[in-house]
């Protein structure tokens, strides 16, 4: 009989292997139109740099930053899928695995005894798991490394709620000016709004994994979207800040309810290596790799 | 202007660069983060010396990903630069006290930086954020490694020798000048504006 447990873990460790080393294509695709739209040399020279590096990354199965990030998972359980506490184990597993055989740098740090050095916190807690119940028999499985200099600039503020979208609006442009060149620009933004402190930070990060320039399946969601992302632009950031190139490649947001007395945002920016890899393994331990 | 540099870099070299000029480093650069920085401001402060001399070398902000290869020798697997704006806090009394030729890092540097670099004749460079396998591809041997076992690996000293080390773009030169506060200038305009209108 299959091991499913072992299913699991060997697909968790090759997507943090594929996440650290190849990009979205479509991310991969906006860099490089990017370099092509670029007219000054310094940000073009920027852009010519990270679109070589991709390359070198997807080439020879490097990690094409040494910050291979934080390491968390987006897990859905089906009824039916024959393990459940079980893929949190193995998911812990291949973190460990991953971070010796790609090599991921440990990123791990525990505040009193130090790097744990194969990035599993000795507190519980990394890699951080966003589990969610659904129906049928399969068990889908997204990785997504966050590097330290992104996730810096991530911001989250409690607006009054008598200023509504405008003040949503407000924060998400004071937001990405902060970061401004620190954070490895052309950015991609995640917003979250309403649910709570901690709920929007979450919305924030999930958003980022919708693929680029598809927009939220509610209309008056992706109108904000698109007029943020023009707004950003006009900050003139620019390919690593300075002020040439694409700022923004795109804006998604996610929308809870909120507290009547609370408007949450949050804001979570991606560097321009927005990693993720998903699959999707069903009953019987047969894995479908969610296109690249 | 793009000019090639060899460490220990002579300050009548550094003296000519502008920001805006491109240049390659060739010798020695060693890498130091937070951690290192500090631990080697302390140790001065204490009256001891740190394990490596940075006078006139490229001192790199960088936790590189590092694997022993089947000899048990260091090598580098990915070695980008980190964002430099964590190091403004002692960066100055950093460039005064070891004197190094040139920072490398990415993202910019702030007012304190700029001044040490003036005074003390230093200069920053930029490393495109993330390109850290171009940068892996021209650090051609791992002299050593100071601190690894207290620091871990992304905090350590990792002494590198490197070939032609760039293009680095400088955005603080050595009289005054600071590109990326530039850069910020404006998008703090552009902020308000767009804060204006919405």
């Amino acid at each position: 009989m299959m091991d499913i447990a072992q299913v699991v873990e060997d697909t968790a460790a090759k997507l943090l292997k594929i996440s650290a080393t190849k990009l979205p294509s479509e991310v991969k695709e906006a860099l490089i139109q990017d370099e092509k739209d670029t007219e000054g040399s310094l940000g073009k020279s920027q852009l010519k740099a990270i679109n070589e590096n991709v390359n070198l990354a997807e080439t020879f199965t490097k990690p094409m930053c040494q910050d291979t990030g934080l390491v968390s998972f987006f897990v859905k359980i089906g009824d039916k899928f024959p393990i459940k506490s079980e893929v949190k184990t193995a998911l812990i597993k291949a973190t460990k695995n991953a971070t010796e055989k790609v090599p991921l740098r440990p990123n791990a740090v525990d505040m009193f005894e130090g790097n744990t050095k194969n990035n599993v916190g000795l507190r519980g807690y990394v890699p951080w798991f966003y589990f969610d119940l659904v129906e049928g028999d399969k068990c889908e499985i997204i990785a997504m490394p966050k590097g330290g200099g992104s996730s810096n600039v991530g911001k989250m503020k409690m607006v009054p709620p008598g200023k509504g979208i405008k003040g949503v609006k407000e924060f998400v442009v004071e937001a990405v000016a902060a970061a401004g060149p620190l954070a490895c620009p052309p950015y991609t933004v995640g917003v979250g709004v309403g649910g709570g402190e901690d709920m929007c930070m979450n919305l924030a990060k999930k958003a980022l994994l919708r693929p680029l320039y598809q927009y939220h399946e509610d209309e008056n969601i992706a109108s904000i979207e698109k007029e943020l992302k023009d707004i950003l632009n006009k900050l003139e950031i620019g390919a690593m800040g300075l002020g040439e190139g694409t700022s923004v490649f795109d804006v998604h947001m996610e929308f809870a309810a909120r507290h009547p007395a609370s408007l949450p945002v949050g804001v979570v920016i991606s560097c321009w290596a927005l990693r993720h890899a998903g699959a999707t393994i069903d009953k019987e331990g047969n894995v479908e790799w969610h296109p690249q | 202007m793009e000019y090639h540099l060899t460490t220990p870099i002579p300050p009548e070299e550094l003296k000519k660069i502008k920001i805006g000029d491109v240049v390659y480093i060739t010798g020695t650069v060693v890498t130091a983060r937070d951690e290192a920085h500090l631990k080697a401001l302390e140790l001065h402060k204490a009256g001891k010396q740190p394990p490596v001399d940075f006078k006139g070398i490229g001192l790199f902000h960088c936790g590189p990903v590092m694997k022993k290869n089947e000899q048990g020798e260091w090598t580098v697997v990915a070695a980008g630069p980190t964002t430099s704006a964590r190091m403004e806090i002692f960066q100055d009394e950093f460039i005064k006290t070891f004197q190094p030729g040139i920072i490398i890092g990415k993202g910019g540097m702030g007012a304190r930086t700029t001044k040490a670099c003036q005074e003390e004749t230093c200069i920053y460079g930029y490393f495109t954020g993330g390109a850290a396998l171009l940068a892996a591809d021209r650090i051609k041997q791992v002299i050593d490694v100071f601190w690894y076992e207290e620091l871990g690996m992304p905090e350590s000293l990792w002494v590198y020798e490197v070939d032609e080390f760039g293009p680095l773009t400088v955005t603080i030169d050595s009289h005054g000048g600071n590109l990326t506060d530039e850069s910020k200038k404006n998008i703090e305009a552009n902020k308000e504006k767009i804060l204006q209108e919405l």
